[in-house]
């Protein structure tokens, strides 16, 4: 070897990473510290912790941290995962790709729902609990019977019905020779292209104010030199209108509740404890409802300024049946309406889209309550 | 074309405004003011250098934003958006406009609270803070980022109008960070170790099985995006890059990497990102994604306003199998084929930029791109691919996108036969 090019490789040896030398960078995890953060639990058991669970907890935790999305029975609300049935639906034009027709291992479903659900209260349920729910999620398949209790013993005994429908990707011998072909360059077709799918027919891209898809490009000629004159003028004057319009409706309403709402101020003043209880009871709410400083509707409306005022009344929201009937007839969600709502959402408005199982502790709600009072409009 | 009146109207009126211009620029009639006249931005100060101590686009650009589709999902904090590849040029995309994908919401953890374990089957496993991770020796690697589903909503048919909604789940950025094989090494990654999990710090802690071999090789653990630090919601302070590989592996939030001796199975990889096939069977571990391309000018969203003349066709074109080699662009709907001009460099899993300059004769065409790859892999069209996958597959669609430009110079989605 020529000395220059020792003294390349030598040089090329400096300059590159040294991948396989220890730098004595970080330090050892404590024991503590691994247990904490690694939850996983593989096919085969391994991370699973000492625990169990039986169907019938597991129904009553599913309802009351799982069915407001995945419905009683994990049948799935609106357009949230559907975890129950979908049996041998897998070749139809819309398969139901569920824990029972199309997960392959029992251990997933311990591991997403211990480590990932609930959905905005992660990392809540206990192992017990979450045993019991992988429970009920097999009873609700179908797999097992209502007297079933699932344990770390007799966890890897389970076999899901489409264990074997998954295979490891085969593209490189199914697909890549097909189109590795040369590609036709000239006369490709044989007849002329004919239009067969249209995407404006579907119409369900967003779309801006002058009814072109979301985010079409601005017109780059006339806008700066004819349209200035008008453009300045007819911003000012269109707003203009509808605010006038709007103002004096929504001032009504305030003048309304600001009449109940110094009531609710005051239990809020008088009870900071029972205001921070509240705050705590409402993470069971917070995945659907927002509240405070730029609060939108999400799964449900935005709850700023909801006590005390009419019943679906926030604006912009699409209530369900019964609570629009109710707010049209004149009802107000003062204390005893919150009350009855918050301990048996579906009693008080059978129909109503919260499927949320309630809240059974009177003081769970009146701290909710107390809390939710402390957000204006 | 009854149902939409105010889109034709409006841009027929553009079009007819556009050809004026273009006549009047050849042979002016009058001197133009913007000329003639001292415009206020030349007589009187602009803004400050203290007036925007962290610069956003001009207010012109508003328009060149991220935007999601409501109806794909229940909540948008486990939803995505698209980055609005229709108004972007070049090839990299910047974080502020980059789609966004979260599971549970995009989180704000700081540099100070972060914290990276590695365990699992190692000789020692470790914790580092984002300090030690700066000390490692660092990178640079340019890779694009699609997410799986890139196209998902297309499978069954031409569904939305636009390839922001349409090829839009992809952003492409230059990283800066430190390198998994050397985080592993100081481990120690013991021999009967095959498998890395690797896990996010936010409530869904997302996590993905990846081979051992892919992990050595060039997967990054990032901390730089573009000359600066990570986003927030594109992982902040720090995020895995796992190039030419579908973006829910790139973890975000990158809090624990873990090795075993078989994959974990996640939900991630078992419910989602696993692609049904035409007998009830799903491919799993489908992790490349394939050479595709998509022209992002003319399209829905950005229509030829100019008239007839020299017409700039441009789009974009990846592959997670290497460089981008060539890119096709038809005009007649697939008859017959030009190679574009492949525009600065051709990086391997990065995305490249291609331009087709034409002079356009005004009439209606069928405009499409097709890309070849470095293993000679040809970008197929959507049939052949549902002739093999049918149609209940939601990922991986990297079939040829058709755009169908009228006389006026809209452009709609379509397919053709």
């Amino acid at each position: 070897m020529s000395k220059s090019l020792e003294i390349l490789l030598a040089s090329l040896l400096l300059a590159t990473p040294a991948a396989a030398e220890s730098l004595g960078l970080g330090r050892e995890a404590l024991p503590e510290e691994i247990a904490a953060w690694d939850a996983t639990v593989l096919p085969d058991g391994t991370g699973l912790p000492d625990g169990s669970g039986d169907v019938l907890t597991g129904e009553e935790v599913f309802g009351a941290n799982c069915a407001s999305c995945h419905g009683e029975f994990a049948e799935g609300l609106d357009s949230w995962p559907v975890l129950a049935g979908g049996d041998g639906t897998l070749t139809d034009p819309r398969p139901v790709k569920t824990i029972g027709s199309y997960w392959p291992y029992l251990s997933t479903v311990y591991d997403y729902v211990h480590r990932s659900m609930p959905f905005g209260q992660a990392q809540t349920l206990s192992v017990d609990d979450t045993y019991a729910i992988t429970a009920f999620l097999l009873y609700s398949n179908g797999l097992v019977e209502d007297d079933f209790t699932l344990t770390r013993e007799n966890f890897t005994t389970i076999v899901m019905p489409n264990a074997e429908g998954f295979y490891p990707d085969d593209r490189a011998e199914t697909e890549y020779p097909l189109f590795r072909a040369e590609p036709c360059m000239a006369d490709c077709r044989t007849a002329p292209p004919e239009v067969t799918k249209r995407a404006i027919e579907l119409n369900v891209t967003p779309k801006d104010e002058n009814g072109n898809p979301a985010g079409t490009l601005p017109l780059l000629t006339a806008a700066s030199q004819t349209a200035p004159a008008e453009a300045a003028a007819a911003p000012a004057e269109t707003p203009a209108e509808p605010a006038a319009e709007t103002a004096p409706e929504a001032a009504s309403p305030e003048t309304e509740t600001t009449a109940e709402e110094p009531d609710a101020a005051d239990e809020a003043a008088a009870d900071p404890a029972l205001i921070e209880a509240g705050e705590k009871v409402f993470r069971k709410c917070a995945s659907c409802h927002k509240v405070g400083d730029d609060a939108k509707h999400a799964v449900g409306p935005a709850l700023n300024g909801v006590v005390g005022r009419t019943i679906a009344t926030a604006e912009g929201f699409k209530y369900s049946k019964p609570l629009a009937e109710l707010g049209a007839g004149g009802g107000i969600w003062d204390a005893a309406a919150l009350h009855a709502f918050l301990e048996d959402p579906k009693g008080f408005a059978a129909g109503t889209k919260m499927s949320f199982a309630g809240l059974k502790k009177p003081e769970d709600r009146d701290a909710v309550i107390a809390y939710l009072s402390t957000f204006a409009d | 074309m009854t149902d939409e009146p105010t889109r034709r109207a409006f841009l027929a009126g553009t079009a007819a405004a556009g050809a004026g211009l273009v006549a009047s620029a050849a042979t002016a009639q009058t001197p133009d003011p913007l000329i003639t006249e001292v415009q206020e931005w030349a007589s009187v100060f602009g803004d400050a250098v203290d007036a925007t101590p962290y610069g956003m686009p001009i207010e012109f650009e508003s328009h060149v934003v991220r935007r999601n589709v409501e109806w794909l999902t229940e909540s948008t904090a486990s939803s995505i958006n698209f980055t609005p590849i229709h108004a972007l040029e070049g090839t990299i995309t910047p974080q502020g406009c980059a789609f966004e994908r979260h599971h549970s919401g995009a989180i704000s953890l700081s540099k100070q609270d972060y914290r990276l374990m590695i365990n699992g089957l190692v000789d020692k496993p470790l914790v580092f803070t984002f300090e030690d991770l700066l000390r490692f020796p660092r990178q640079i690697s340019i890779a694009f980022c699609e997410c799986a589903a890139n196209g998902g909503m297309e499978w069954g048919g031409a569904q939305l109008e636009g390839c922001q909604f349409t090829q839009g789940m992809i952003h492409n950025m230059e990283y800066t960070g430190v390198m998994l094989r050397d985080l592993l090494a100081e481990a120690g990654v013991k021999p009967e170790g095959k498998w890395v999990y690797v896990e996010g710090a936010d409530a869904s802690s997302n996590g993905r099985s990846i081979p051992l071999e892919k992990a050595l090789d060039d997967v990054m653990v990032a901390f730089f995006a573009n000359g600066e630090a990570l986003r927030k919601e594109h992982g902040y302070p720090v995020r895995l890059v796992v190039p030419g590989w579908e973006g829910n592996m790139w973890v975000k939030w990158l809090r624990r990497i873990s090795v075993y001796d078989q994959a974990v199975e996640s939900r991630e990889e078992t419910s989602k990102y696993t692609d049904m096939m035409p007998d009830g069977r799903a491919r799993k571990w489908t992790w490349v994604m394939d050479a595709k391309s998509v022209i992002t000018q003319p399209s829905p969203q950005a229509p030829i306003r100019h008239g007839a003349g020299p017409l700039v066709i441009t789009g974009l074109a990846w592959s997670g199998n290497g460089k981008i080699t060539r890119v096709d662009v038809s005009t007649d709907g697939g008859n017959s084929w030009h190679p574009a001009r492949i525009t600065g460099e051709a990086r391997s899993m990065a995305l490249t930029r291609f331009h087709y300059d034409m002079n356009w004769d005004g009439s209606e065409m069928f405009i499409m791109s097709r890309a070849v790859d470095e293993t000679g892999y040809v970008q197929p069209t959507k049939q052949a691919l549902r002739e093999i996958r049918g149609v209940n597959n939601v990922y991986h669609n990297n079939g040829i996108q058709v755009w169908w430009v009228r006389a006026d110079g809209e452009v709609e989605n379509v397919e053709i036969a």
